[in-house]
C-alpha cells in the first residue's frame, strides 16, 4: 500500500471541492451554524436552571456526533458519484493503483475536511458556550472529559461511517440526493439518543459515550469489509450502475 | 508484447468474448476491428487488468495479467485510452495530465516536461488552465490521448482513438501513432470501426466477433477473400466475344452489361490473352481496369460469415 497514492487522490478530490459552491457551503456553514446556534439556544432562555443548562450542553456535545455522521455525506457521495458520472473510474483503474489505495483516497477525501471543520466548530462552540453559562454555571464547563471523548473517539468513528455507507450507497445510485437520503436513515438510532438526552431521560457519561463508540467501531468494521468487497476494480467497471 | 490464449470474458449468460488467441509483438501495431457489441472494448478492459478474465490467459510483457503483483506492473507500462474519454470536467487540462503523472510515478522533471510535449502536440498548450468541462468533444479526446502517453508507455492501448476527431486531427493522431511506433519502439493494440484508417497504420489485423475471425497483414487479409478480378469495358458485348472467353477455361466471367469481369489468378499472363481473344472476337476493348479486394471486402465477408 503506498498512501501517498491515496494522498494524491484526496489531493485531486480537494481541488474539485474547492470549485463545488454546495459542498463549500455544506462544509462550512453547516458546522458553524450549529456551533454558534446552540449555545445561543441556551443564551436566550433566561429561565432555564443550571441544572437543564447542564442536561442542554451535554445533549448538545452529544450532537457533534450526529454532524460528524451528517457532515460527509456531500462530500463522499459527490466523490464517489462524481467519478462515475465521468467515467473516470476506467482510466484512474488503469494506472499502477491498487483497489485499496483508491478506496483510502476516497476516504480521507471527505473524512480530514469533515473532522477538521467540526473540531473547529466545536472550539467555537466550547468558547461561546463557556462564555454565555459561565455566570449561571459557575465554572468553565467545556472541555469536559465527554466532550473531549466525544470529539477524539467518537466523531471521526461516526465520519467514518458515514463516509463507508456513502461509498456503498453511491455505488448503486447515481443521484447524490438519493445517496445522503439513504444515508441518514441509519442514524436514526442517534437521533433518538439525542432526544433521550435533552428529555433528560438518559444522562451523558463516558460509560454511555464508550458503549456508543464501541457500537460505531463495530459498524466502522463490518462496513470498511463490506465497501472493500464493493470496492472491487471488476466490480466498479462492470456492475456499478 | 501481448500474448493471449482461449481468453474468455462472459457477462452472466453472455458470452462477450470466445476463446481468442493471439499474439502482438513487440513494436508491432495491431488493429482489432469488429462490429459494435463484438467484445473489443471488453478485450481491452481484460488486457489492462481492469476486468478479470472467466478463462484462458494472457501475458503482458511476460507478466500474468491474473496476478495481482504482476498485474500493477502491467500497469505501469501500458497507457490505456478507453472508449469514454473518463477527464475530470472540473480540473484544468494541466491538472489532469499533472494528477495521472503522479499516479504513474513519473519523477517531477520528466512529468513536467511530458505534459508540455503532450499539450503542445495535440495543440493544447494554451488552453492548459482551462477547465476541461468547457472543451470541445474532440478537444477531449486529445487530451485523453496525451494522458495515455505521458508516461512513455511501452504498449499503448487505443479504444477507437480518432471517434471524434475532425479529418485534420484524426491524421495527426495516425501519423503520431506511426511516429511512436517508428521512434519509440511502442506497440500498439488499436480497437477501430475506421477501415481505413486500420489499413493505413496497422502491421497486423484481427477481424474479431466474440470469436477472433481472421488474423493477419491488411494484404494477407484482402487477399483471403478473393484473389484478383480484372474487369473489361467494351462497346457492346456479343455473343462471339463470351463464346470466344468461354473458350479460355476461365474461374470465374460476369457480364453486366458492357463490362466484363473476370477472377484472373495470374493477370500479367492471362490478361494479354483475355483482350486478344475478344479483340479477335471483333470486340472493341474501351478500358481495362485491376480490382483487387480491400480490407472492406475482407470484413464485411468474414463479419458476415459469406464466403
Ligand atoms: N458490464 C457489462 N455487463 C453485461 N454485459 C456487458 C458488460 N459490458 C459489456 N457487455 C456486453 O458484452 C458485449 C461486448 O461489449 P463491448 O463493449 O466489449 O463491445 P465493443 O466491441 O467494444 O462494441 P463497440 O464497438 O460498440 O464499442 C456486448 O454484448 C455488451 O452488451
Ligand atoms: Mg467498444
Amino acid at each position: 500500500m503506498k498512501f501517498w497514492k491515496s494522498w494524491v487522490i484526496a489531493n485531486k478530490d480537494f481541488k474539485i471541492f474547492r470549485k463545488k459552491k454546495r459542498i463549500i457551503y455544506s462544509l462550512i456553514i453547516i458546522p458553524l451554524f450549529i456551533s454558534i446556534g446552540l449555545p445561543l439556544v441556551i443564551s436566550t432562555d433566561k429561565t432555564m436552571s443550571t441544572g437543564d443548562i447542564m442536561v442542554f450542553l451535554n445533549a448538545f456535545s452529544f450532537f457533534y456526533i450526529i454532524l460528524a455522521y451528517i457532515l460527509p455525506n456531500t462530500l463522499s457521495s459527490y466523490s464517489i458519484i462524481g467519478e462515475k458520472i465521468e467515467h473516470s473510474l476506467e482510466p484512474l483503474l488503469a494506472t499502477p493503483l491498487t483497489d485499496g489505495e483508491l478506496l483510502f483516497g476516497k476516504t480521507i477525501a471527505s473524512f480530514l475536511p469533515c473532522v477538521l471543520m467540526i473540531y473547529l466548530g466545536s472550539v467555537i462552540f466550547m468558547f461561546l458556550t463557556d462564555l454565555i453559562t459561565y455566570n449561571n454555571v459557575g465554572q468553565i464547563f467545556l472541555p469536559n472529559w465527554n466532550m473531549a471523548f466525544i470529539l477524539l473517539c467518537a466523531v471521526p468513528l461516526s465520519s467514518l461511517l458515514s463516509i463507508e455507507l456513502n461509498i456503498i450507497i453511491s455505488s448503486k445510485v447515481n443521484d447524490i440526493r438519493t445517496a445522503n437520503q439513504l444515508g441518514i436513515i441509519l442514524f436514526i438510532p442517534f437521533i433518538a439518543m439525542y432526544m433521550l438526552l435533552v428529555s433528560n431521560i438518559v444522562s451523558l457519561n463516558i460509560l454511555n459515550l464508550f458503549v456508543i463508540s464501541l457500537a460505531l467501531l463495530i459498524l466502522d468494521i463490518f462496513f470498511f469489509f463490506l465497501s472493500k468487497t464493493i470496492f472491487h476494480r471488476d466490480k466498479i467497471l462492470t456492475k456499478w450502475k | 508484447m501481448i500474448v493471449t490464449k482461449n481468453l474468455t470474458r462472459k457477462f452472466g449468460d453472455l458470452t462477450a468474448v470466445d476463446g481468442i488467441t493471439l499474439e502482438v509483438k513487440d513494436g508491432e501495431i495491431f488493429g482489432f476491428l469488429g462490429p459494435n457489441g463484438a467484445g473489443k472494448t471488453t478485450t481491452m478492459r481484460m488486457l489492462c487488468c481492469l476486468i478479470s478474465k472467466t478463462s484462458g490467459e494472457a501475458q503482458i510483457a511476460g507478466y500474468d495479467i491474473d496476478d495481482p503483483e504482476d498485474s500493477l506492473k502491467i500497469r505501469k507500462i501500458i497507457g490505456l485510452l478507453p472508449e469514454n474519454v473518463g477527464l475530470y470536467n472540473d480540473l484544468s487540462a494541466y491538472d489532469n495530465l499533472d494528477f495521472y503523472g503522479k499516479l504513474y510515478e513519473c519523477p517531477e522533471t520528466q512529468r513536467k516536461e511530458n505534459i508540455r510535449h503532450f499539450l503542445e502536440l495535440m495543440d493544447l498548450w494554451d488552453k492548459r488552465k482551462v477547465n476541461v468541462g468547457s472543451f470541445s468533444k474532440g478537444m477531449k479526446q486529445k487530451l485523453a490521448i496525451a494522458r495515455a502517453l505521458i508516461h512513455d508507455p511501452q504498449i499503448l492501448f487505443l479504444d477507437e482513438p480518432t471517434a471524434n476527431l475532425d479529418p485534420e486531427a484524426a491524421k495527426k493522431v495516425r501519423d503520431f501513432i506511426l511516429q511512436l511506433k517508428k521512434e519509440k519502439n511502442t506497440t500498439i493494440f488499436l480497437n477501430t470501426h475506421n477501415l481505413d484508417e486500420a489499413q493505413r497504420v496497422c502491421d497486423k489485423i484481427g477481424i474479431f466477433n466474440t470469436h477472433l475471425l481472421a488474423s493477419g497483414t491488411p494484404e494477407e487479409l484482402e487477399e483471403s477473400v478473393w484473389g484478383e478480378k480484372t474487369i473489361i469495358q467494351v462497346e457492346t458485348v456479343s455473343e462471339g466475344i463470351i463464346e470466344a472467353l468461354n473458350k479460355l477455361s476461365l474461374l470465374n466471367m460476369v457480364v453486366d452489361n458492357n463490362k466484363i469481369t473476370i477472377d484472373v489468378s495470374n493477370g500479367e499472363e492471362e490478361n494479354p490473352i483475355i483482350v486478344n481473344a475478344i479483340i479477335e472476337a471483333g470486340g472493341k476493348v474501351q478500358y481495362v481496369n485491376r480490382l483487387s479486394p480491400t480490407l472492406e471486402d475482407a470484413y464485411l465477408k468474414f463479419v458476415r460469415g459469406l464466403d
